[in-house]
């Protein structure tokens, strides 16, 4: 029962600090892509190839003055980015880093915990990230703040919808809605097992809808600088603004790693059975192969932010409703026939 | 009028297609654009490190010259004043006093000299105004200040130091010393 208890206690603190750490070069490497990407070098004098920035900018956020608006609501207006944060945080837990490692005959997993209904779980707590948005943005008590906060959530929940039915022909292919069980049936010989395969059109649609979920580029509109000041967070200073930006890198750390869970074969890779190395030594480069995997979804949300411009927030709604949940409806319509068919 | 760019494009009202409207092919190009700049060459140049090579013929910062023995060889004759576009440089002249030989070339010397850097489009008219080689634009920079005063020059930032000669040489380039060979002047042969 000890063994138990310090081996899950080790897992949750490695998955905690990898994602915080995974965060905080997200925010380096998204100046690093921004600047690539427009012929710039980026930061470059903290350290070595700047790799420091992400701490100067951390304490940074720390020295920062604290300022709490005197008309705000103070209890709410320092739940918002907590919530944000925190909700941010727990999607990790269902997150399957890597099959099982065998210490001394005991085999242990490298999910923190693989509940029977593992992506409602994640969906439930990502929802509840926009609390943490629209709470901030009430709370701040600025008509541009709560402007933001009402199109975050009006975003979010638009395209949560459709995301949520692109999944849903995911789980009718794969009868299961633990990520654990998913990422099993992808695992084999070659590509073919990856559900990116069976479901490209369900993949396109969660992926955008994945960049609107994050507010990322081109659906960034809550933080829309040239409409809204600063968006939801025009108020917030100091660590509070650092904990929403956070939360943002790691709304987007998650996402990643649950595209490649559902879509991309999680820390499955081509090949894996045919090397001949023993079952840890699987595990641990299959763990490093997931991580090679987020690492791209990352690059790519950072590429396309700095390539598209920001959609009208007509265009945006326009997208969400009359686009995208159709076109999952029928995705969900296609698949359900296709098993069907395979079922006679 | 025609176009200088030639990469103008007519914009009209026209109805998207169905490729346009799916956004995708759109979407894709684009993102293709953007990774062929992630290999490029960067625009950037890290400043204290590496510092942007001027033109050979860069000019900047105006020196009044001395000759051989250390004497200044402006005679305040007044040429640069009234060839300059932007009347960025004036003088008082004054007489040679018995015993300054060494300070000053000939009879006449400018007692004061200021250009103002604000006016000042350097344009190097003065340099080729001067009959006597006394005043060069060089590759030095003009430093900034906060007040205007600071930017007007006399003769203690202008003229060169006895010990420390500023080289003038870079400018002259041989298209530049073919012209001053057909300015019929004596000192110049």
């Amino acid at each position: 029962m000890t063994d138990f208890l310090i081996y899950k206690i080790l897992l949750v603190v490695g998955v905690f600090t990898i994602t915080l750490v995974v965060a905080m070069y997200a925010t380096y490497g998204e100046r690093k892509v921004a600047a690539f990407l427009q012929d710039r070098i980026g930061p470059n004098r903290a350290g070595p190839f700047g790799i420091l920035q992400p701490l100067a900018d951390g304490l940074k956020f720390f020295m920062k003055e604290e300022i709490i608006p005197s008309v705000s609501n103070k209890f709410l207006f320092i739940l918002g980015p907590s919530i944000a944060m925190i909700t941010a945080l727990m999607a990790g837990v269902l997150i399957p880093w890597g099959n099982t490692l065998i210490i001394n005959g005991t085999a242990y997993s490298l999910q923190i915990t693989d509940i029977n209904i593992g992506i409602l779980y994640v969906f439930g707590v990502v929802s509840i990230g926009v609390y943490g948005i629209m709470i901030g943005g009430w709370a701040s008590n600025n008509k541009y703040s709560l402007l933001g906060a009402i199109r975050a959530s009006a975003q979010m929940i638009s395209y949560e919808l459709a995301m949520g039915i692109s999944i849903i022909a995911l789980i009718m292919m794969t009868g299961t809605l633990s990520l654990g069980e998913i990422v099993n049936q992808q695992a084999g010989g070659d590509w073919n097992f990856w559900n990116v395969v069976y479901q490209p059109l369900g993949f396109l649609i969660f992926i955008v809808c994945a960049f609107a979920e994050c507010n990322r580029a081109p659906f960034d509109l809550p933080e829309c600088e040239t409409e809204l000041v600063g968006g939801y967070h025009t108020e917030y200073s100091s660590m509070k603004l650092g904990f929403y930006m956070f939360a943002e890198y790691i709304n987007m750390f998650i996402s990643s790693a649950v595209l490649s869970t559902l879509y991309f074969g999680g820390y499955n890779f081509p090949f894996m059975n045919d090397l001949g190395l023993s079952h840890n030594a699987i595990t641990i480069l299959g763990t490093v192969f997931l991580f090679a995997k987020i690492f791209f979804f990352i690059f790519f949300f950072m590429w396309v932010r700095w390539t598209l411009p920001r959609f009208r927030y007509d265009q945006l709604m326009n997208l969400g409703w009359r686009v995208l949940l159709p076109l999952s409806i029928a995705n969900l319509l296609l698949t359900a026939l296709v098993l069907l068919w395979i079922d006679k | 009028m025609e176009s200088l760019s030639h990469r103008s494009k007519v914009v009209s009202n026209k109805k998207m297609t169905f490729l346009e409207r799916i956004y995708l092919p759109a979407v894709l190009s684009g993102i293709a654009i953007t990774i062929k700049h992630l290999f490029r060459r960067k625009a950037t140049v890290s400043y204290p490190e590496v510092k942007r090579e001027f033109s050979k013929i860069w000019r900047g910062h105006h020196v009044l010259k001395r000759d051989d023995k250390g004497a200044e060889r402006c005679t305040a004759c007044g040429l640069c004043a009234v060839a300059c576009p932007a009347e960025a440089i004036t003088m008082t002249a004054a007489e040679r006093k018995k015993g300054e030989e060494n300070l000053y070339r000939e009879e006449k010397y400018a007692s004061t000299y200021e250009i103002n850097m604000l006016r000042c489009i350097f344009c190097g008219l003065c340099e080729e105004a001067c009959p006597k080689e006394a005043i060069f634009l060089t590759d030095r920079l003009v430093y900034t200040d906060f007040a205007r005063d600071g930017f007007i020059y006399g003769k203690d930032k202008l003229v060169e130091k006895v010990d420390e000669r500023i080289d003038v040489t870079v400018r002259q380039t041989p298209a530049v010393l073919e012209f001053k060979k057909h300015k019929q002047l004596s000192h110049n042969k």
